[in-house]
């Protein structure tokens, strides 16, 4: 069986997840990644027309709390962890434009 | 010694929950460093949990039904402020600030929680062999794998390190390393247990659950971490259900199906054990009925499009900027492609891509759209089955405990070790893996019961009675 994807596909789904893949990688995912998606080739032989899609067991729907209010985390606590933090903020390289 | 009677020991003061977690700690010491089950062993917040019991003993008050017990958390349960890596370098040296709903109710029940387990990266995989941070060793045997992803946890027991243990399972990642390691392991009903602090891997398939050595020290634990819990907004609504008082009712005029699907594949010595399983239930006055349920072939497929479509969406959060690694680079969308390369390992990788790929434009339908109408057919698939049978029989794995290695290199092989513990979780059902009998090896072999939504006390009493031959 031919390989339902292609490394350009590959590539572009990579960059998609940013992800940066190295040449031997794209190699590698290619070929079992196809190896996936050809096994999942038995749902496309079915005939499935009209069956309701099921996103979620049991689904429970329109689930409100108490609208109490309760502690959040800290954020000095969660903040310590980040790996760059400023002014009480996330802090993160420039999002657009030239550096100042 | 069972969670059960070191509890009984440390609530009549025979014993004390200090001395107890010392053992664990001995006993850790004397074999992690060969199994690699810990990642971290947090002697400080465990001798403080421990302490805390032994003076309520002292009081006069009820540490709780886990008074005392050690217990092992698999590494994607969020502690506050112990190290939580869901054996990831995206998540290395992260501590978090809250601790998962498990874990405070852990401890609210008298029980000391003695360190985090080793999985496979993100809970993706079926022997501990993805973790960023190495294997860890099957302990009745440490040349093979002690399956996955909560191998760790399940060595920890299988090891005698804690008589308890959590894992998470998403597509059998509690029942499989059970079986391979001879202990008993739950995947619970969908929403029986709070998910609040689990690393999600995929939510609508992802349950926490309990290993343990005996069923009733699973059901008891179960009962501790179960019910609703409103921070988890696919909690059920209701409270944990009674096991421990079901645990005797046996299973006299129960009608049970052996699966054929559920033992295709399987090796011969694995095929006996469950009809000697099935034999023994029937001795027990339960009618037995061989069914067939074909839409079980498509778990599998279904699966492996839905798990990673989830997954894709859900680590999308590990972008370098609120926690764990960042690789710094000239902008934010080159820090972020750098920090997830640098910090995902393979498997993780090949499953955010195959996820980010089904939920693509052009291909949502095909993959995903299809994946989620066989979702529907293998729920109903189920019900009819449940119309007819009041649970379910088949192997956990196809095989017993495989060696380090002989999979690592083929996801496809590695994926079909979870062939027959998948279809539970895409229907959000409740399973448990018993250990039952011994392959030529003399390695143990895990039986696995299913059965409805909520119909955990009927699975107990059924698993106890397979546990006692």
């Amino acid at each position: 069986m031919t390989n339902p994807l292609t490394r350009d596909e590959v590539a572009h789904v990579a960059r998609l997840a940013r992800l940066r893949l190295s040449e031997d990688e794209l190699e590698r995912f290619t070929a079992q990644l196809g190896q996936v998606l050809e096994h999942a080739a038995d749902m496309n032989e079915l005939d499935l027309e009209g069956v309701e899609p099921t996103a979620h067991p049991f689904g429970l729907i329109n689930v409100v709390r108490a609208d109490l209010v309760r502690d959040s985390l800290d954020r000095d606590e969660v903040l310590a962890m980040a790996p760059d933090a400023e002014d009480g903020r996330f802090a993160v390289p420039r999002i657009m434009g030239d550096a100042p | 010694m069972s969670a059960k009677s070191v509890a009984a020991r440390v609530r009549a003061g025979e014993s004390s929950a200090v001395a107890e977690l010392e053992n664990s700690l001995a006993a850790i010491e004397s074999r992690n460093a060969e199994l690699n089950v810990f990642l971290h062993v947090d002697d400080e917040g465990a001798y403080r949990a421990a302490r805390r019991v032994d003076a309520d003993v002292a009081a006069g008050r009820d540490p709780g039904p886990l008074a005392g017990v050690p217990v092992a958390l698999k590494d994607n349960l969020c502690t506050r402020g112990v190290p939580t890596t869901c054996s990831s370098r995206i998540l290395e040296g992260w501590r978090p600030p809250y601790s998962a709903t498990v874990v405070d109710r852990l401890l609210a029940a008298g029980a000391v929680p003695v360190g985090k387990t080793n999985l496979d990266e993100f809970a993706m995989g079926s022997s501990t062999e993805t973790s960023a941070f190495g294997t860890t060793r099957n302990p009745l045997d440490p040349s093979r794998v002690p399956g996955g992803s909560s191998g760790g946890s399940a060595a920890a027991v299988a090891a005698d390190m804690t008589p308890i243990a959590l894992g998470s399972d998403t597509g059998g990642s509690i029942r499989q390393p059970a079986a391979l390691c001879g202990i008993v392991g739950v995947k619970p009903t969908y929403g029986l247990v709070s998910r609040y602090g689990l690393i999600a891997f995929a939510s609508s398939l992802d349950q926490i659950g309990p290993f343990a050595r005996t069923v009733a020290d699973a059901a008891l634990v179960l009962e501790v971490i179960g019910g609703h819990d409103a921070l988890d907004s696919t909690s059920l609504p209701e409270p944990a259900p009674r096991l421990l008082e079901h645990l005797d009712d046996g299973v006299a005029g129960r009608r049970v199906g052996l699966v054929r699907e559920l033992l295709e594949g399987a090796d011969a010595e694995i095929v006996a054990a469950v009809n000697a399983a099935a034999e023994r239930l029937a001795a027990g006055g339960a009618t037995i009925t061989e069914i067939s349920i074909p839409e079980l072939h498509l778990g599998l497929s279904a699966y492996y499009l839905i798990a990673p479509a989830e997954a894709s969406s859900n680590l999308a959060r590990y972008d370098g900027v609120r926690y764990g690694l960042r690789v710094d680079a000239e902008d934010v969308t080159s820090m972020n492609e750098v920090t997830r390369s640098a910090g995902f390992g393979d498997e993780v990788k090949r499953r955010i891509m195959l996820g980010t790929y089904a939920l693509s434009a052009g291909y949502y339908d095909a993959y995903y759209g299809q994946a989620l109408k066989v979702r529907t057919r293998m729920i109903e698939a189920f019900r009819r089955a449940y119309a007819d049978c009041d649970l379910l029989l088949g192997a956990t794995t196809p095989s017993v405990a495989f060696e380090i290695g002989a999979k690592a290199q083929d996801p496809m092989a590695m994926y079909l070790s979870d062939v027959f513990t998948i279809p539970t979780n895409l229907a959000g059902e409740a399973a448990i893996s018993v250990p039952f009998g011994h392959g030529e090896s003399g390695l143990p072999i895990g039986v696995q019961l299913l059965g409805p939504g909520r119909s955990e006390a009927g699975l107990f009493a059924a698993a106890a009675v397979l546990e006692a031959s």
